[in-house]
């Protein structure tokens, strides 16, 4: 656990005197806020025109309404930026040829992966954080659930650590940095849009395709339902995405 | 300290090296010699644990390095021949790294960072950014790096490479002083260093065992004599006369312009030769050894491929 921390805290290091880790931060949590701002306006001028008939008015939920369209606009926000989080973590090591550093010193392939992916996962909890700090004022002046807010976030979060677990694979995979974002971006628009192919099929395959899209598991939780499929989903998703990069470093060692 | 017994790699239809053996013994600086493309990097990669071999076996510091990689990987320090550098780092802070890489305890860690930092003579550039520091400096960092945990065994991959000849003077200094408490393996193709830095070398090419020893053993595998080449202000009959008295002298013979004594390995007969110039007033203008040097011996080796 102290060498997977190790290398979380470099990692870390890295992303922060280096501008990555700010520009991607800061251009998230500005479009955030863009999107945050934008919504509630919207939501403010539907509840005045609703305010003048007692039936709309009782329907209006700022969940809905502000959250989870929010919700779904930042998730396709990630989908475009994680790329850029991930695509530096093996790469970069074997483009300085630290790479030979890492794997000549006493620790696992594994503490290595997931000292990286922790890194990783903690610029993802920043940039989350940061963007929802104006959110916070809706509890201030509003009454929103606080149950489907939460849920929301923490899909975003499960769902950006699946994005950022297929990112690690394929920079496991390529020395260039950008190559290593393309594929990362290609596969996640693939699994993203995947559903649209399970429009033409029926049955089995129809609920196979369905299944592996993301986003028919981050629907759900921005509605505020929490299913254990969708929590396997995106765990399994992401498990997987590092249990890929582990065979492929092993494998290019050992062939 | 380091084994190695009848290693091969293969990269899928490529044999690097094939049924390497050889041994260095403990506390000495030992050099890997070879053209490029000889397997010198992959005999390397294979003992730090970064590559497996395809057969045979290989100990370091009395560990397995294929059964019981992490001790080997803990008593190994390692340069590879690219440097491997965060340069976005500082000089301290990546030493720190390196350290808690190798599993140096934390309260130790300190001492560890500043002894390194002293070996390597990197007190002026500490706390600077490694990608602001000259190439030097860079390899200075390297070597401080696989100082850091003070490793039994040294494995150093062209450590001079692309280097000014001040900086490769104070690298070999630094590898010099060494010696002793750590053995060291280096590869180089470059022949000067090893004469000027190690004990001995495992010469390879194409991946075989060449020849290996120290540089005496070697130079008496290939000739029978000891003696020196004598560049004096005059020769002739009477001159070489004088010589030919000598006790212990095998043959004195005139080639060129230089007087070329012999004598059988074991007995030094330079200081008696001196002092006979002295008594015959002769002025000395030169005098070299007899043995092959060491490029000699490397191109006879390499191309005549005689196995020792």
């Amino acid at each position: 656990m102290k060498a997977v921390w190790s290398i979380a805290k470099k990692e870390l290091m890295t992303y922060f005197t280096s501008p990555i880790a700010y520009t991607v931060i800061a251009i998230f949590v500005l479009l955030s806020g863009f999107f945050y701002y934008s919504l509630v306006w919207w939501f403010n001028t539907q509840a005045m025109q609703m305010a003048r008939n007692p039936y709309y008015f009782q329907q209006i939920n700022i969940n809905q309404m502000v959250f989870a369209p929010l919700f779904h606009n930042l998730s396709i926000v990630l989908l475009l930026m994680l790329p850029l989080v991930s695509m530096r973590l093996f790469s970069e090591e074997k483009k300085l040829g630290t790479e030979e550093l890492l794997f000549t010193s006493p620790v696992s392939v594994t503490q290595i992966i997931m000292g990286k992916y922790l890194a990783s996962l903690i610029v993802l909890f920043t940039m989350l954080f940061l963007s929802a700090v104006p959110t916070f004022f809706a509890f201030v002046y509003g009454n929103p659930e606080l149950a489907p807010y939460l849920l929301g976030y923490l899909g975003l979060f499960l769902l950006g650590a699946a994005f950022l677990g297929l990112g690690v694979f394929w920079s496991a995979l390529t020395e260039n940095q950008i190559v290593s974002a393309v594929l990362t971006f290609g596969t996640l628009l693939l699994f993203w849009v995947i559903s649209w192919a399970a429009y033409s099929v029926r049955g089995f395959w129809h609920d196979v395709l369905n299944y592996l899209s993301f986003f028919e598991h981050f629907d759900g939780m921005t509605k505020g339902v929490l299913d254990t499929t969708d929590l396997v989903y995106y765990l399994s998703f992401a498990f997987f995405g590092l249990f890929l990069t582990h065979s492929v470093i092993q494998f290019r060692r050992w062939r | 300290m380091i084994e190695i017994e009848q290693l091969t790699k293969k990269y899928g239809e490529l044999v690097a090296i094939r049924d390497l053996s050889f041994k260095v013994e403990e506390g000495r600086i030992w050099g890997l010699l070879g053209p490029n493309a000889a397997g010198k990097t992959t005999t390397m990669r294979i003992l730090t644990g970064y590559l497996p071999a395809t057969a045979g076996r290989a100990f370091v510091a009395g560990y397995d390095v294929f059964e019981q990689t992490d001790q080997v990987k803990k008593s190994i320090g390692y340069l590879p021949e690219n440097v491997p550098l965060y340069t976005e780092m500082t000089v301290e802070s990546y030493l720190g790294f390196v350290a808690e890489l190798k599993k140096v305890p934390r309260h130790r860690k300190k001492a560890a960072v500043d002894r390194a930092i002293e070996i390597a003579g990197l007190q002026s550039v500490r706390k600077r950014l490694i990608k602001n520091i000259s190439r030097g400096y860079k390899q200075r960092t390297g070597i401080a790096q696989a100082l850091i945990h003070n490793p039994k065994v040294i494995i150093l991959d062209e450590p001079t490479i692309g280097l000014d000849p001040a900086q490769i003077k104070e690298i070999r200094d630094l590898i010099k002083s060494l010696k002793g408490e750590h053995t060291v393996m280096l590869s180089t193709h470059i022949l000067a260093e090893v004469k000027e830095v190690c004990d001995g070398v495992v010469i390879i090419n194409e991946g075989r065992l060449m020849a290996s020893g120290s540089l005496e053993e070697l130079a008496r595998s290939f000739s029978e004599n000891d003696g020196v080449y004598l560049k004096l202000d005059r020769v002739d009959r009477e001159v070489l006369g004088v010589f030919q008295q000598l006790p212990g002298l095998k043959s004195a013979s005139v080639e060129g312009s230089e007087i070329k004594l012999e004598w059988p390995w074991g007995q030094d007969l330079r200081t008696r030769v001196l002092k006979l110039c002295l008594e015959k007033n002769l002025e000395i203008k030169e005098m070299r050894s007899l043995a092959m040097n060491i490029e000699e011996l490397y191109l006879r080796i390499v191309s005549g491929g005689m196995e020792q």
